[in-house]
């Protein structure tokens, strides 16, 4: 039920901010500081996501082999690789750690 | 063929949405493993691609979810994720000039992908085709591979053994790194992973990443008090998406930004 909850009202969150960004007057988002903020809000989550869902065990930090597979994930986007063999690498990575016995 | 005949071809915009399309749209395998992995059922996989239909959003909410996170925390931190999607919005709109009864439908379409392609073309026929091949061709693709991957990981079983955890916090680097241009996106992100990674231990589930997103607001006020001339020499960042490898060569060129 706590999931459904979840997923209603991201859903509903989720989509009044796209048609907001429609229908409102272009002046009301306009200001620099908005703007900014907008573009930096993704970054700031997305770099504690990142480090959260890699390092993170429930309340503890780890390093397993998450990390390895993280990194393989860097090394392919450095490389500029296509967004599914960055995932794809992270992946196999990750499992091919684990079945060594990292 | 264009049908004005100053702008691209059709054929070529169609080429160019359907190639961000499909490329996104296949990596929805990736969310319905990790959903299905993280606990979540097929009905409640699917109907998150369909109803929130924006990748990280999704992909946040259902790793808040797995680590026992509060519902309302959870669907907090994939809110905020959301909210670049008003200000793709507010550019998209004056590109697409949208009946107003069309706007609902459009709206679920607004994303980092479509508004990359989009922003990318010369004309509004150019934009408006782009927008809905792009959204159209992502929609469909990306809700049946998600089908396909949450039936997939109930075939394999434990989807760690995979590696498949593994692939939600590729998916947010991948998202991450293409915005990384300048140091002030790095300060934001370096200290957002301290923050999220040091309250980890302390705070419930899901907070820390809410608190790790005031780095945005605070690295902002430092820069303003500082005078704020930062951005001086600064490639506009803030309404130019992109999805790593696919979308490199939909450059969006913004001259409504003010340089603070």
């Amino acid at each position: 039920m706590n999931t459904w909850i979840a997923i209603g009202v991201t859903a509903l969150g989720c989509y009044a901010v796209k048609l907001a960004g429609l229908l409102v007057p272009a002046g009301v988002l306009e200001r620099p500081f908005v703007r900014r903020l907008a573009a930096l809000l993704p970054v700031a989550l997305l770099a504690a996501l990142t480090a959260q869902q890699t390092f993170a065990d429930g309340h503890a930090l780890v390093l397993d082999a998450r990390a390895a597979g993280l990194g393989a994930a860097a090394v392919a986007l450095v490389l500029r690789a296509p967004f599914l063999l960055v995932v794809a690498a992270a992946v196999v990575v990750t499992a091919g750690v684990r079945a060594i016995g990292g | 063929m264009a049908a004005d005949g100053t702008g691209k071809p059709d054929a070529a915009v169609v080429r160019d949405a359907l190639g961000v399309g499909v490329a996104v749209g296949l990596s929805g395998v990736a969310f319905g493993v990790t959903s299905a992995g993280s606990g979540l059922g097929l009905l409640q996989t699917c109907a998150l691609s369909l109803l929130v239909f924006t990748g990280a959003s999704q992909f946040a909410l259902v790793g808040a979810l797995a680590a026992g996170g509060n519902p309302l925390t959870a669907a907090a931190g994939a809110f905020f994720l959301g909210v670049r999607n008003a200000f793709y919005g507010l550019r998209l709109s004056q590109l697409l000039a949208l009946p107003r009864a069309v706007r609902p439908f459009a709206a679920q379409w607004v994303i980092d992908e479509t508004t990359a392609v989009t922003l990318a073309q010369p004309t509004r026929r150019a934009a408006r085709i782009g927008f809905t091949v792009t959204g159209l061709s992502l929609y469909l693709l990306w809700n049946l591979t998600t089908l396909l991957g949450a039936l997939g990981a109930k075939a394999i079983g434990d989807s760690d053994a995979w590696g498949l955890d593994a692939a939600g916090p590729a998916v947010f680097l991948a998202l991450l790194a293409p915005m990384l241009k300048t140091s002030t996106e790095r300060v934001v992100a370096g200290l957002a992973i301290l923050l999220g990674l040091g309250l980890l231990p302390v705070l419930p589930a899901g907070v820390p990443v809410l608190v790790a997103a005031l780095a945005a607001p605070a690295v902002l006020f430092a820069e303003g008090r500082r005078g704020g001339r930062t951005r001086q020499d600064a490639p506009d960042g803030s309404d130019a998406p992109n999805v790593s490898g696919i979308s490199d060569g939909l450059d969006v060129p913004d001259g409504s930004e003010e340089v603070r």
